[in-house]
């Protein structure tokens, strides 16, 4: 009994909060590492594209909300996303055309271009700020949970609670989805397939008559895409915060760096490795011991290794681990 | 000519200021503007001269506020005897935990070695904690609505100003060791994440400098208004430029600050055009320009560049001393990398990357924009709404957001300067 109160108190706390975490990282490392394969540059400006795709999804749930429409037990702003996926689509385009293009003609030094994404970056956040304003928001409406603490502990008995909330089952299916599809674009389609060869040898891709303002085109609408749907599903997990969006770039970069800049599946592996990593580091540990050890070894403490304002600093140390031991990530992404 | 002929225009912008809002935030322009200046020398050094991409300035500038704390502050006799030894002897057990972790990975080989290093790090973490926590706990019951950690040294505040230097230094060193050698873009999330860090440890340890709660009242360098007004020769020499006693006090106030720190800025300045037409400067262009070049003449490029990451953050962390001397106060709670990190890169584009005189005047100018957007926005956004109906929603809007007005600015005038001046203002010659 004792075990499995320590195994159920473990998925709630832990396991299922990490799992949500982890896929919305995916996503986003999943953005990074497609620019970097494809245009050839750290892009700075990821976390407030996810920002501004988060928020005209969030508009447009307003407006929704506004019209009466909803979604069920399911959050509205499912509904919304296409919208926001819209959004931020026009919004990268726009700049691909009037900003990125320019230098990718010059074939400028990938510094110089991540020099142009901290310009784009302040931009959209400016733009995010102005629009919707700095604060707080939450938008996620629906059923809260698929089953919550107190259901959980009459349905089993149990002492402990496992709450399942709604926007984590959404989360997952979601990644699981989205990332099946993009999968099957690059590997199936003849565009994917495209742009995997101009990502291994730009040269030889043009060689063979591959268009590059093509390659790049559907990489923005993907990369776009990827970052409204990650932001969105970060934004019903948690909340839509501007400032909080920006700092998602320390955990992504961090997550596509681990597994391997350039590599998709790297990319997820990445993202999963921090996000277990940040909550199982973060979390006091002492709620599952003490089921777990004898009464005699229960520990006096939280047995919390660092407190969870620290969890920057988890991202940070397995960045600076693997770039020691293994500088091309887990999948032996396409840097040095 | 073409040098002086904006440094002209950015103390017209300046003196504008003074004669059309008024001399105390003209004053505040120019300080704060000194400081950005420095911060800018720091970046310029790393950037301009050796192409490193360091996106972590926001870091070693707390850090420099840190150092002033820790240097100024009268130390809280109460805090150290309730745990002042168990912190120190805490640090002293943490850092022996890694250097031995350090040891056994790079002495011992096979098994042993990952096993072995997890070993000694996980015991080391546990005794460091056993020895930490209850003296942070004790250290921080101590008066914590007034004290809570462990004050400072008391010694004079200007001595932080180079102790800051040396913390930014050290957090340079260690970072430099492990990122440097690696891809530009690596340097950078790496700079990027201990900023991160950094602010984190400023924020949660209370026993170092309060966190959040701030560290309030730090000495100064300069003396006190009330004290200058209640001084009657000060009053009767005020009178004789024809100033009432507040202002002139105000005003005496900043300009003493502004001098202490242009002194600060014309020896780094100096120091910088030595550096940069000294064969050390022209060996790290010639990195930068090209690094395999350098390599095969024998050059040790990632040493080389370690050293100028080391300076370049020292510098950062001067400024950031003097910001928070500035400020009289340490707020970690307000330390921000688009206003701390990345502002200042977009100076040193500016000012043009590689020219140290250009970095000074992006410094100046770039400050300058971003105290005078709001207003300018301000005054952009009447004018757009002047056409709505008054308490339209949009119009409300409009004008509320005008606080928000300054990165988008930031940003177009960076990606424009990238675009038709990428060298700058003042190109590198």
């Amino acid at each position: 009994m004792d075990l499995l109160n320590g195994v159920v108190a473990l998925s709630n706390f832990v396991l299922i909060p990490a799992i949500a975490y982890g896929s919305q990282l995916a996503l986003g490392a999943l953005g990074v590492t497609l620019i970097y394969g494809i245009l050839r540059f750290s892009n700075f400006a990821h976390g407030d594209t996810m920002a501004v795709g988060t928020m005209v999804t969030v508009l447009a749930t307003w407006g929704l909300q506004a019209m009466g429409v909803s979604f069920g037990p399911l959050p509205t702003a499912l509904l919304a996303i296409p919208i926001g996926i819209l959004g931020a689509t026009a919004l990268v385009l726009l700049t691909d055309k009037y900003v990125y293009k320019f230098y990718r003609a010059q074939k400028a030094k990938p510094v110089i271009l991540v020099i142009v994404s901290m310009g784009v970056m302040f931009i959209y956040n400016g733009l995010t700020r102005i629009i919707i304003g700095p604060d707080d928001y939450r938008f996620a409406d629906g059923e809260r949970f698929v089953i919550s603490a107190r259901t959980f502990r009459d349905m089993t008995g149990l002492q402990e609670g496992l709450a399942l909330r709604t926007t984590q089952v959404i989360t997952v299916i979601t990644a699981i989805a989205v990332v099946a599809a993009l999968f099957w674009f690059l590997n199936k389609t003849r565009t994917g397939k495209s742009m995997r060869a101009f990502s291994d040898n730009e040269d030889l891709a043009l060689l063979s008559g591959i268009n590059p303002e093509r390659v790049v085109l559907v990489t923005w609408l993907i990369v776009a895409s990827l970052a409204t749907v990650a932001g969105v599903l970060y934004g019903l997990d948690k909340s839509f915060k501007a400032f909080t969006y920006f700092q998602l770039l320390l955990p992504i970069f961090a997550a596509a760096i681990v597994g391997g800049l350039g590599s998709p599946l790297g990319a997820i592996a990445g993202g999963f490795v921090i996000a277990f990593s940040e909550v199982g580091i973060t979390y006091a540990w002492k709620k599952v011991l003490v089921y777990l050890m004898p009464p005699a070894l229960e520990p006096d403490g939280l047995v919390q290794i660092l407190s969870t304002e620290y969890k920057f600093a988890v991202s940070f140390v397995i960045l600076v681990i693997v770039l020691l031991f293994r500088p091309t990530g887990l999948f032996r992404g396409k840097s040095l | 000519m073409r040098t002086v002929l904006l440094f002209l225009a950015v103390a017209c912008l300046i003196l504008g200021t003074g004669f059309l809002q008024s001399w105390n935030s003209a004053l505040l322009i120019l300080n704060m503007g000194l400081i950005s200046a420095v911060m800018a020398l720091g970046v310029n050094l790393q950037w301009g001269l050796a192409g490193l991409f360091n996106v972590g300035v926001m870091g070693f500038v707390a850090l420099g506020g840190l150092a002033v704390v820790l240097i100024s502050m009268p130390p809280v006799g109460a805090a150290w005897q309730a745990g002042g030894g168990g912190i120190l002897l805490g640090l002293v057990l943490g850092a022996a935990t890694v250097v031995a972790a350090v040891l056994v990975w790079a002495r011992t080989s096979g098994k042993l070695r990952g096993w072995g290093t997890a070993a000694v790090l996980l015991i080391g973490m546990a005794i460091y904690r056993m020895v930490l926590d209850p003296s942070v706990a004790a250290v921080e019951a101590v008066d914590p609505a007034l004290a809570g950690y462990l004050g400072g040294l008391g010694l004079p505040v200007l001595f932080a100003w180079p102790v800051g230097g040396l913390l930014a230094a050290g957090a340079a060193y260690v970072i430099g060791k492990t990122a440097l050698g690696l891809r530009s873009d690596y340097l950078a999330i790496a700079t990027l994440g201990i900023a991160e860090i950094v602010i984190a440890i400023l924020k949660n340890e209370d026993w170092l400098a309060r966190g959040v709660k701030n560290v309030i009242g730090l000495p100064r360098p300069v003396p006190y208004e009330v004290d200058l007004q209640n001084d009657p020769g000060f009053v009767e020499s005020a009178a004789g430029f024809g100033l009432d006693a507040t202002t002139a006090s105000t005003l005496y106030v900043k300009i003493e600050y502004g001098l202490l720190f242009a002194v600060v800025l014309i020896v780094l300045l100096v120091l910088s055009q030595l550096a940069l037409n000294s064969p050390w400067g022209r060996m790290m262009r010639a990195i930068r320009d090209n690094e395999t070049a350098a390599r095969a003449m024998g050059k040790d490029v990632t040493a080389r560049h370690l050293q100028v990451f080391v300076l370049g953050s020292a510098i950062c962390g001067i400024a950031g001393a003097m910001m928070t001397t500035l400020d009289g106060q340490l707020t970690p709670g307000s330390y921000q990398p688009l206003r701390y990190t990345f502002l200042i890169w977009v100076m040193v584009i500016v000012g043009g990357s590689g020219n140290n005189l250009g970095a000074v005047l992006g410094g100046f100018l770039i400050w300058f924009l971003w105290v005078q957007v709001e207003p300018m926005g301000h005054l952009f956004m009447s004018l757009i709404t002047a056409g709505m109906a008054d308490g339209s929603w949009l119009k409300a809007h409009l004008l509320d957001s005008v606080q928000h007005m300054r990165l988008l600015t930031m940003g177009i005038i960076l990606l424009l300067v990238l675009r038709l001046n990428p060298r700058g203002l003042l190109p590198e010659r």
